[in-house]
């Protein structure tokens, strides 16, 4: 008897990726799917790409989506999910679309503990318009609107999403990954899987941060782009288990039954 | 069915439940608030019926866009500061057709202006108001029966043409209690295949607004501008009032249009030939009927509360062949009929 270890999943289409080699987010799509795939969802999901790098995410992913406009993901969701409650919905979000333009929908979502769950891909620029500085972008980092680096005084400092949901109430699941190395993208596929499962046995707002590379806009090759989120990026931005009430849940749930 | 005595804002909501709305998304703002707070209160007890208190009027048009890609009958509500904020996502629904109700409850402005009724927005409404290049079917109630008839109506043109349809009001129609009578609405027709609701074991689908090659954004463009030519053609509405004989015919819209009529009732005792031509649907706007008028009455006031912006299309529909006045009262403030009367007299007086 044979075993099927590797295979293209089923959820993902046989298109080719328009994303640059080395880009985190064909990763972060595979993981998805996989996901999606093992949990046998894939005619329930909906999925709400954003506008960023991955606005085509309809090409790849065999689901049905609807694109959001910059930063409404998580308002478009919330308005799929509660019309629809037997759906499992997701939006995909960049850190611009998420942790700047998108705060207070991204925010309240979460707040409202909507039962959905975001993929929030971290590559610390603006990859789609061709690599500004994002909320997330590292001090000192170069980027096209920080030409001499990420200066605190006048652009702030990284936002830390994970840290500060974590204080959220409505919050249920949050976690930190990377898709950096073979032993990040696993972890980051059992931290998808966590969240999809949360949201399908109702329990609350999932969101999984991946950092996530973008060796294009980085100026960076591909494997100095998987060094630098260890060395660097993953410092400020370190990886993890942000908060995780599912056990909690569970429980309470149990004891009323 | 009873006739029932309500505020504007309670009917638009009662009317929009009955027409099986089931899901609306707002965010406080005056003079629209009882909308919202009757929605509240009142589509939960619906089935299936969805209400959130949004975060903001941008979050909130795109919570009812998502719920409208599953199929669902969606409404949010607003005044004009909170339809600045939606218009984005009007102009994505549009692009997406996503059929969707949306009221303005108009107040006066620019800026924060004032809570008092005003019709400073209709340019936003008319024009598209976000970027790009599409319609929004506009209806303008005049009375608390036209808010619960127009109200059903719009669910029922979003749904014809996919696209999003504004209730443009004031405050004053707001918050003014009047009698009406709820008709039974029609049976819902909208199809399964422009509905999102997960693939199954079929084909997956997706909704989306960008279209990066400009040959297909093009063919979009002429796509949804076909489906306005066929909105224009077939939805125009307007309304006329003692024009038969009239030597003069007032314009105006909403509540503009009720303080006319009541200055026209009072002109009329005193023997003055005064009509009154009014615009139900305002996007598009009924050119064609009041060009018709045109060929035999040439004298013409346009009456609104701003500093004229209908009066455009008065002046694009009648294009030279009648001689136009207009007078506004902008910034919330509101003529009394007999104000307004005496306008109307002083300018009648001066036509040969
Ligand atoms: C209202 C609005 N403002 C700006 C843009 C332009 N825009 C598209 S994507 C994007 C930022 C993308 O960055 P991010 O969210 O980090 O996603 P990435 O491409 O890096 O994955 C911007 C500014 C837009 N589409 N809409
Ligand atoms: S610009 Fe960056 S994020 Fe966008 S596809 Fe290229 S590598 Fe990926
Ligand atoms: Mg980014």
């Amino acid at each position: 008897m044979s075993k099927v270890i590797f295979q293209h999943p089923q959820s993902l289409k046989h298109n080719t990726y328009h994303y640059c080699p080395g880009c985190g987010h064909s990763i972060a799509h595979r993981v998805i799917c996989e996901v999606i795939d093992e949990l046998g969802i894939r005619g329930v999901t909906i999925g709400v790409p954003p506008a960023g790098c991955a606005v085509l995410a309809y090409n790849y992913f065999d689901v049905d989506m609807i694109e959001a406009p910059h930063g409404r993901g998580p308002a478009m969701a919330s308005g799929i999910k509660r019309a629809l409650p037997d759906s499992i919905v997701f939006s995909y979000q960049g850190d611009g679309d998420l942790a700047a333009i998108g705060m207070a929908e991204s925010f309240h979502a979460a707040n409202r503990g909507e039962n959905i769950t975001v993929i929030f891909i971290n590559n610390a620029v603006y990859g789609m318009t061709g690599g500004q500085m994002a909320p997330t972008t590292m001090l000192q980092q170069r980027t096209t609107t920080s030409p001499a680096g990420r200066k605190q005084a006048l652009d702030g400092y990284p936002v830390k999403v994970c840290e500060i949901f974590s204080q959220i109430g409505g919050v249920t699941y949050l976690e930190r990954c990377s898709v950096s190395s073979p032993a990040g993208v696993n972890k980051t596929k059992r931290a998808v899987r966590k969240a999809f499962q949360c949201q399908m046995d109702g329990l609350g707002f999932s969101m999984i941060e991946i950092l996530s590379m973008c060796p294009t806009n980085w100026k960076m090759s591909s494997v100095d782009s998987c060094k630098w989120i260890d060395e660097v990026m993953s410092k400020e931005f370190p990886t993890g288990v942000y908060k995780d009430n599912i056990p909690d849940l569970k429980k309470n749930a149990e004891k009323i039954s | 069915m009873n006739k029932v005595l309500m505020s504007g804002n309670n009917i638009i909501g009662e009317a929009a439940i009955r027409a099986g709305c089931r899901f609306y998304a707002g965010y406080p703002i005056t003079p629209q608030n009882e909308l919202t707070e009757y929605m509240a209160e009142h589509i939960r007890k619906a089935e299936g019926g969805v209400f959130i208190q949004s975060e903001s009027e941008i979050a909130a048009i795109n919570m009812i866009a998502g719920a409208s890609a599953t199929g669902t009958r969606v409404m949010t509500s607003s005044s004009s500061p909170g339809i600045d904020l939606k218009q984005e996502g009007i102009s994505s629904m549009a692009a997406c057709e996503l059929p969707g109700v949306i009221v303005n409850i108009m107040r006066g402005g620019p800026g924060l202006g004032n809570i008092r009724p005003s019709q400073g927005d209709y340019f936003q409404a008319t024009r598209g108001g976000g970027h790009g290049d599409y319609r929004t079917i506009v209806m303008a109630p005049a009375t608390g029966q036209e808010l619960a008839d127009l109200t059903m109506d719009a669910f029922d043109l979003a749904d014809k043409y996919r696209t999003p349809v504004m209730i443009l009001a004031d405050g004053m129609m707001g918050q003014m209690m009047e009698p009406v009578i709820f008709k039974k609405p029609p049976p819902r027709n909208y199809p399964e295949k422009f509905m999102l609701r997960g693939a199954g074991d079929g084909r997956s689908k997706f909704i989306r607004g960008l279209l990066l090659d400009p040959i297909d954004s093009e063919e979009h463009n002429w796509k949804l501008y076909r489906k306005y030519e066929a909105v224009k053609k077939s939805e125009v509405h307007c309304d006329e009032y003692l024009t038969q004989d009239a030597d003069m015919v007032v314009v105006a819209y909403g509540t503009a249009a009720r303080i006319a009529k009541g200055a026209i009732k009072r002109l009329r005792e005193k023997g003055t030939k005064i009509g009154l031509f009014r615009p139900i649907t305002l996007w598009p706007f009924p050119e064609r009927e009041l060009r018709t008028l045109a060929l035999k009455i040439k004298n013409y006031l346009v009456f609104e509360m701003s500093t004229g912006q209908m009066l455009d299309d008065v002046r694009l529909a009648l294009q030279g062949y009648a001689d136009i006045e207009f007078h506004g009262r902008p910034g919330g403030a509101v003529p009394t009929p007999s104000q307004l009367a005496n306008v109307i007299a002083k300018i009648y007086d001066k036509i040969d």
